[in-house]
C-alpha cells in the first residue's frame, strides 16, 4: 500500500518533470548508446583483420632489413640495405623448413598504356611469389626462372592496373605497356583479390622478375624484402627461428648485437595486427569512456539540480507528514525509473546504430555484451545515485529548512 | 480538568546569521487546552510564524520544553514527528506551499497519501469534501498557477482539513481573502471547533482575532498579553451582517 502510493508519487512527479526526465535520459541514452556502437567497431574491426590475415596464407614468412620496429605498415623497410641477394641464396640453401623463397624489391612508378596512365607499384620477385602469396593467375602466364636470370622486360599485372590502362576491354596479354618509361610485355594477368581490412587494393600490382626492378628500375643491388613459405604452418615458428640464426650467422652478428633484420610469420604478423587493434580498441573505449564520463556528468548535473530544485518540495511533503524514507523512496523510485527507460533506450539506439553502420556504412562491427553491461550500470548507477544522494540530503532536514531553501 | 494539548514553557527559538544571532523567540511559556480556539497576534517579526512552526512540529526549539499531547517533543522520533504531523495536525502556511503544476485536488489529497490507513477511493472522496468546504469545488482540476491568491490559499486550507486532525495550526490564513470570504473562512473554522478541533489562528487583523476564544500577543519573541476573549462573536452571523453586495 505504501508502496503503492510511492510508486503513484514517483510516477506523477516524473510526468511533471518532463524536461528534466527527457534531458536525464537524453544523457543516459547518449552515454549508453555511443559506448555501445563504438566498442563494436573496435571489436568488429578486430574480428575482420584476424580473418583477413589467416586468409592470406597461415605459413606466410616475411623477413625485412634493419631492426623491429613492431610497426604493421611501415612499408618495405624503407632505405635500410641490410638484406642482399647473397641473404636470400644462404637462406634458401641452408633451411630445409622453407619450401617457397623469394627476393622482393618494389617501387612506385606510372603504369603507361598509349594515352592511359595509372600510377602503381610494381613488385620484383622470382617464380616462388605467387605461390608464396597464393594467388592464381586469370589469364597468360608467371615468368620462368630463365626470365629472372635474364632479366627480361616481362610482367604480369593485377586487375585495377589492367582496367585502367586497358579500359577498352582489350585483352592485355602479349601487349606492350610501359612502366616509368621501361617498356615490358604483358604475359599474365593476376586473379582478382579485392581490398584487405586495411583498405588497401590488392589488384593495383604490377609483377616483374625481381632482376629485372633491381637493375632497370631501380638500379639498386640490396632486397627490400625476402618472402617465403615455411613447410607447413606448425613450422613456421621454427622456420623463424633458422631463418633468424642463418642470418645473424651472414650478417656476423656477435651475441650481444641486436639483429639488423626483422623475421616474422603470420602467426607473429595476426598477434601484431590484433595488438594494433587492440590499441584501436583502447582508443575507443579511452572515446567511450569520455563519453560516458560527460554522459555522467549530465545525468549528475541534471539529477542533482533538479533535486534540489525540488527541496522545497520536500520540505512540502514531510509537513503533511512524509517520512524521510518515503521522501527517498520516492526520489529513489523516480531515479530508477529514469534511469532504466534511458539505458534501456539507450541499448536499442545502440543496437541500431552498429547495424545502421554495418548495413550503410559497411564496416565490421560486433556487439560486445560487456559494453552493453558496463554502459549501462555506469549510466544507471549514476542516475540512480545522483537522484538518491541529494534527495537524502535533503530529506534529513527539518520540514521548515527544507521549506525555506531557494 | 480539560486536557493540555499544547505546552511550552521557555521556548527559545534562536537563528545564527553569521556573526548575529537573531532572538525570535525569547522564552515564552503557555498552554492550550484540547478543544480551544486561540489567536496568536503581533507585529511582522513578532516571531508569530517561527512559533507556530515549531507547534506544528515543522522546526526544533532551541532550548525550552515543548509537549505536545502530554509527550515531549525531543523524545519523539523524527519518523514518530512525521506521523503525527500527517495524522494529528492540520498546518497552513503563510505563503500556502502549494505542489506547483499539481491540479488542487491532487494537492488536497497530498497528506493522505502518507496515509496508508486510508484507501485511493476514500482519499479522493475526502479531498474533495474538504475541497467543497472552501468553496473551490468547481476549480479543483486548476493548478496553482491557475488560481488567485486567494483561491490557492482556501486549496492550503482545504489541505489542512482532510486528514480529520485534532489540531489545525494556521499562519494567516485569511491574509489574502476579502472580508466576505475570510469570514465564510472564519466560519468552517469556528464549526470545526464546535466538533472539537483545537485552533491556532495567526493573524495580524484584530476583527479576526474576534471569533477566537482566547488571544496571545507577541512583540520582539516576548508574550506580552494573554487574554480570554469573553464576547466570542460568531462568523456566521457576522456574515449575515455583511452587505449583499460588496464589490
Ligand atoms: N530561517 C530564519 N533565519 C533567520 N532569521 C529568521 C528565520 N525565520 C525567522 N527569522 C527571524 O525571526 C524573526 C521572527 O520571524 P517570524 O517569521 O516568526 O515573524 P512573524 O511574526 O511571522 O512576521 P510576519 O507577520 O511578517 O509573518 C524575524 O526577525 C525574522 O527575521
Ligand atoms: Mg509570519
Amino acid at each position: 500500500m505504501r508502496l503503492l502510493n510511492l510508486l503513484k508519487i514517483a510516477f506523477k512527479a516524473i510526468v511533471l518533470n518532463k524536461t528534466r526526465t527527457l534531458l536525464t535520459m537524453l544523457g543516459i541514452i547518449i552515454g549508453v548508446a555511443s559506448v555501445i556502437a563504438m566498442l563494436a567497431i573496435g571489436e568488429g574491426s578486430k574480428e575482420s583483420i584476424r580473418t583477413t590475415i589467416s586468409a592470406m596464407g597461415s605459413n606466410m614468412i616475411t623477413i625485412r632489413p634493419g631492426a623491429d620496429d613492431r610497426g604493421p605498415a611501415r612499408g618495405s623497410g624503407g632505405n635500410v640495405q641490410t638484406l642482399t641477394l647473397q641473404d636470400y641464396e644462404v637462406i634458401k640453401e641452408k633451411s630445409e623448413l622453407l619450401s617457397y623463397i623469394t627476393p622482393v624489391v618494389n617501387s612506385g612508378g606510372q603504369v603507361i598504356n598509349g594515352s592511359n596512365n595509372w600510377p602503381s607499384t610494381i613488385y620484383g620477385v622470382n617464380p616462388d611469389y605467387l605461390n608464396i602469396k597464393v594467388v592464381g593467375l586469370q589469364s597468360g602466364s608467371m615468368f620462368t626462372d630463365i626470365a629472372v636470370q635474364t632479366a627480361s622486360k616481362v610482367v604480369l599485372i593485377g586487375q585495377t592496373v589492367v582496367d585502367n590502362v586497358f579500359p577498352d576491354g582489350q585483352e592485355p596479354v602479349g601487349q606492350m605497356i610501359r612502366f616509368n618509361n621501361i617498356p615490358f610485355k604483358v604475359i599474365g594477368v593476376l586473379e582478382e583479390k579485392g581490398e584487405n581490412t586495411f583498405g588497401q587494393d590488392q589488384d593495383d600490382v604490377v609483377i616483374a622478375p625481381y632482376t629485372t626492378v633491381q637493375k632497370r628500375i631501380l638500379a639498386i643491388d640490396y632486397l627490400n624484402q625476402i618472402m617465403a613459405s615455411a613447410i607447413s604452418e606448425d613450422d613456421a615458428p621454427e622456420a623463424v627461428t633458422q631463418v633468424t640464426d642463418i642470418l645473424r650467422s651472414q650478417h656476423k652478428l656477435t651475441a650481444t648485437e641486436d639483429d639488423d633484420f626483422t623475421v616474422r610469420s603470420m602467426e607473429e604478423l595476426i598477434s601484431t595486427f590484433s595488438s594494433t587493434s587492440e590499441m584501436l580498441t583502447i582508443l575507443l573505449v579511452a572515446v567511450a569512456s569520455i563519453s560516458l564520463l560527460i554522459g555522467g556528468i549530465g545525468i549528475m548535473n541534471i539529477m542533482y539540480v533538479s533535486v534540489k530544485e525540488r527541496t522545497k518540495e520536500i520540505g512540502l511533503r514531510m509537513a503533511v507528514g512524509g517520512k524521510g524514507s518515503d521522501i527517498l523512496m520516492q526520489f529513489l523510485i523516480e531515479a530508477i525509473l529514469i534511469s532504466i527507460t534511458g539505458g534501456i533506450l539507450g541499448v536499442i539506439l545502440g543496437l541500431s546504430a552498429t547495424v545502421f553502420i554495418e548495413k550503410f556504412l559497411n564496416w565490421p562491427t560486433s556487439v560486445a555484451l560487456y559494453s552493453i553491461i558496463i554502459s549501462f550500470a555506469v549510466c544507471a548507477l549514476t542516475g540512480i545515485f545522483f537522484g538518491w544522494y541529494p534527495a537524502r540530503k535533503a530529506s534529513a532536514l527539518d520540514p521548515i529548512t527544507a521549506l525555506r531553501y531557494e | 480538568m480539560p486536557k493540555e494539548i499544547i505546552k511550552i514553557e521557555d521556548l527559545k527559538r534562536e537563528f545564527i546569521m553569521g556573526p548575529e544571532t537573531v532572538h525570535a523567540l525569547r522564552g515564552i511559556s503557555f498552554t492550550i487546552n484540547e478543544g480551544e480556539f486561540v489567536t496568536i497576534m503581533g507585529s511582522s517579526g513578532s516571531g508569530k510564524s517561527t512559533l507556530l512552526n515549531i507547534l506544528g512540529c515543522l522546526d526544533q526549539p532551541t532550548s525550552g520544553i515543548y509537549e505536545i499531547d502530554g509527550v515531549k517533543m525531543k523524545d519523539l522520533t523524527r519518523n514518530q514527528l512525521a506521523t503525527i504531523r500527517n495524522e494529528k495536525i492540520g498546518f497552513i502556511f503563510q505563503s500556502y506551499n502549494l505542489l506547483a503544476r499539481t491540479s488542487a485536488l491532487e494537492n488536497v489529497e497530498l497528506p493522505l497519501f502518507y496515509n496508508s490507513k486510508v484507501s485511493s477511493e476514500e482519499r479522493r472522496d475526502r479531498a474533495i469534501k474538504a475541497i467543497e468546504m472552501v468553496g473551490l469545488k468547481e476549480r479543483m482540476d486548476h493548478t496553482p498557477s491557475q488560481l488567485s491568491g486567494g483561491q490557492q490559499q482556501r486549496v492550503a486550507i482545504a489541505r489542512s482539513l482532510v486528514n480529520n486532525p485534532v489540531m489545525i495550526l494556521a499562519d494567516e490564513a485569511t491574509g489574502n481573502l476579502d472580508t466576505r470570504t475570510a469570514y465564510e473562512i472564519m466560519s468552517i473554522f469556528q464549526e470545526l471547533n464546535k466538533q472539537g478541533i483545537t485552533i491556532v489562528f495567526v493573524t495580524h487583523e484584530p476583527d479576526i482575532a474576534l471569533f477566537s476564544h482566547r488571544t496571545i500577543v507577541l512583540r520582539d519573541g516576548n508574550i506580552i498579553k494573554d487574554y480570554k476573549n469573553t464576547n466570542v462573536l460568531s462568523a456566521t452571523e457576522e456574515l449575515a451582517k455583511l452587505p449583499k453586495q460588496e464589490d
